[in-house]
């Protein structure tokens, strides 16, 4: 396996007796792995080859002398590779960072969590916006299509690199579920246990509806040129509104009301169609936010790959495949956009396969933001699960 | 599995079901409550399996105990289990909170080997007492609940299941019953405050 770090982690070199901590997580920082050059493309579900390959990946904690409590964290759609911790000067923590540290659920005294940024995204892994090698301009709509099955393709090669024969734990929320889901299909020697949350083996209907106006809108915004806006500024209308009709599927008709009710912002005078009502201005504040840190291309591939998803069936859990590994599947019950239902459809599955599962669907307001926001009753559940996975 | 010791004495139940369980067995609890039953069998009889339960917090206790868990009705929780998936599905104190105890039943004995069933007796001697002479509903060490906080939806004597597993063609492999800690050998319909029922539909098993 070939391959070249930018930087090479001094938490790859392994610590025996006591754990040395080479990494605070006051001031963690991105690495990146080349990879996939020429004659080592990455195939992807498509047909189509993808190379050189750049992912931007954060570790925490110490790989252990056997190499067996890594834990690898797959991020949302919008997510990447700073999951926890700080940047040196940053006031802001990585996304998950209120489970992923010493003592927490994802426990870095024990385990060597990885994250990286899936390819297809703009975090610092190879997407749409990245230089094509072969013309010297960004990819645009060049860039092949990306599935889930590619992003943990590419998560793979980093394993690899690491010389981590089997991973203690996959776990993820949302689109971070579902690499891990297609972890334990594409590769089930080679996870222990899964974490999925708030999230589906199959992309539904309703979703794929939701992800086509994303789509749409930003295309509707005439600044994209067919994805070729480089060189004149990005869609930035259409992405923050495609932003927008995601938030609203993120937050449960509870949460809105607690979080705004019916409460007026301050009109201004003159523009009579701006937002008149606080959820209105939320919506816009988010979107515009939105569009300083994502790019447009990478919004499109995403929510493409999301929409490919599909591992109903016997695709999950193959009938004459390895089945050891164990799972956790998580739902909150106020998640519509992944609701309880669909997380029941992955338990069914696996009980179909005599496959050892937990499940839970915790009582939250939050909606689809829950795996974010309710830390409690998710640490409880992963922190015991993952011990107990360890210990086995 | 590692299962954290309990301080807490064993019921008497739980040691009568895991005399009944071969050692290594796959089991599946259905309305496992906080684990304690499982995490016991998983120590002293060394079973791997799984439970059902569908209050939030119990299944939170059940993962702290290391245990796997479904958070789901066991009503519904059945259905995607291969035929004789479990060398014994147990249903301990679950089947008389339940409304469609027959399926349930049948659902069991389809999924498991055989099938462990325990129950209050309704039929036992202080019940009737209580309601023969003071013409009120039963309340006793066994059956704590008045009739308006009850988790019991099915009121069952030892009789009425022995008539039930005969009409439905269930046979009874073993029985146990109990008044407080001590096992009771005669009259247990009228003494018993518990009984433990050891079931199949395989034919081949001998009694």
């Amino acid at each position: 396996m070939k391959g070249s770090f930018s930087d090479f982690p001094d938490a790859v070199e392994v610590i025996s007796g006591n754990p040395l901590k080479l990494d605070s997580m006051d001031q963690v920082e991105t690495r990146y792995f080349n990879f996939a050059e020429p004659s080592e493309n990455l195939d992807l579900e498509s047909g189509e080859k993808l190379g050189p390959v750049t992912l931007a990946y954060e570790t925490y904690g110490c790989l252990n002398a056997q190499k067996s409590n890594a834990v690898l964290i797959c991020h949302a759609l919008s997510g990447d590779a700073h999951a926890a911790g700080y940047y040196a000067g940053e006031q802001k923590p990585g996304w998950w960072d209120n489970m992923i540290g010493a003592g927490r659920a994802f426990d870095t005294d024990r385990y060597f969590v990885l994250c990286s940024n899936v390819i297809g995204g703009c975090k610092g892994s190879t997407g749409p916006a990245s230089l094509n090698p072969a013309t010297g301009k960004p990819y645009g709509l060049s860039f092949p299509v990306i599935t889930i099955r590619d992003m943990v393709e590419a998560q793979r090669r980093l394993i690899d690199f690491f010389g981590i024969e089997r991973l203690l734990c996959v776990a993820g929320g949302s689109m971070g579920g579902m690499q891990a889901l297609q972890w334990a299909a594409s590769y089930p020697q080679r996870v222990r246990s899964v974490i999925a949350i708030a999230t589906t083996a199959r992309h539904s209907p309703l979703q794929i509806a939701f992800n086509e106006v994303i789509r749409q809108s930003i295309m509707a915004d005439r600044t994209w040129r067919s994805g070729d806006y480089y060189d004149y500024g990005p869609p930035d209308r259409g992405l923050a509104i495609a932003r927008m009709i995601g938030h609203i599927t993120f937050m449960s008709e509870a949460s809105m009301e607690q979080k705004f009710s019916r409460n007026r912002t301050q009109v201004l005078k003159g523009i009579p169609f701006d937002p008149e009502f606080e959820v209105g201005g939320y919506l816009k504040y988010r979107g515009n936010q939105f569009v300083k840190r994502f790019d447009a291309n990478a919004y499109l591939y995403i929510t493409r790959a999301l929409d490919y998803f599909d591992l109903s069936g016997d695709r999950l859990i193959s009938p004459d495949g390895v089945r050891d590994a164990r799972f956790l599947i998580i739902s909150f019950s106020s998640d519509w956009l992944y609701p309880p239902s669909q997380s029941q459809d992955i338990v069914r599955q696996l009980k179909k396969g005599q496959v050892d599962v937990t499940s839970c669907e915790l009582n939250s307001s939050y909606g689809h933001d829950a795996f974010l926001v309710e830390t409690e009753g998710q640490t409880t559940l992963i922190r015991n699960f993952l011990s107990s996975s360890h210990e086995r | 599995m590692n299962v954290r010791q309990k301080e807490n004495p064993i019921p008497p139940d739980y040691r009568i079901i895991a005399e009944m369980i071969h050692p290594s067995a796959r089991i599946l609890d259905l309305g496992c409550g906080t684990g304690d039953l499982m995490a016991f069998l998983a120590r002293s009889r060394n079973t791997r399996g799984q439970g059902i339960e569908i209050n939030e917090s119990a299944v939170y206790e059940c993962v702290k105990k290391g245990l796997s868990v479904c958070h789901d009705d066991i009503e519904s929780g059945l259905l995607e289990y291969p035929d004789k998936s479990f060398d014994y599905v147990i249903l301990n104190q679950s089947m008389q909170e339940v409304r469609n105890a027959d399926a349930l039943l049948a659902d069991a004995l389809r999924v498991g080997r055989r099938v462990i069933v325990g129950f209050p007796n309704f039929a036992e001697i202080s019940s009737r007492f209580r309601l023969f002479f003071q013409g009120r509903s039963p309340v006793t060490e066994a059956l704590p609940y008045r009739w308006y906080d009850s988790p019991n939806v099915r009121f069952l004597s030892i009789s009425d299941f022995r008539n039930f597993c005969e009409r439905k063609g269930i046979k009874v492999l073993q029985t146990r019953y109990l008044r407080g800690q001590r096992i009771v050998a005669c009259r247990p319909n009228l003494l018993a405050e518990l009984a433990v029922f050891l079931l199949t539909v395989d034919k081949s098993f001998q009694n």
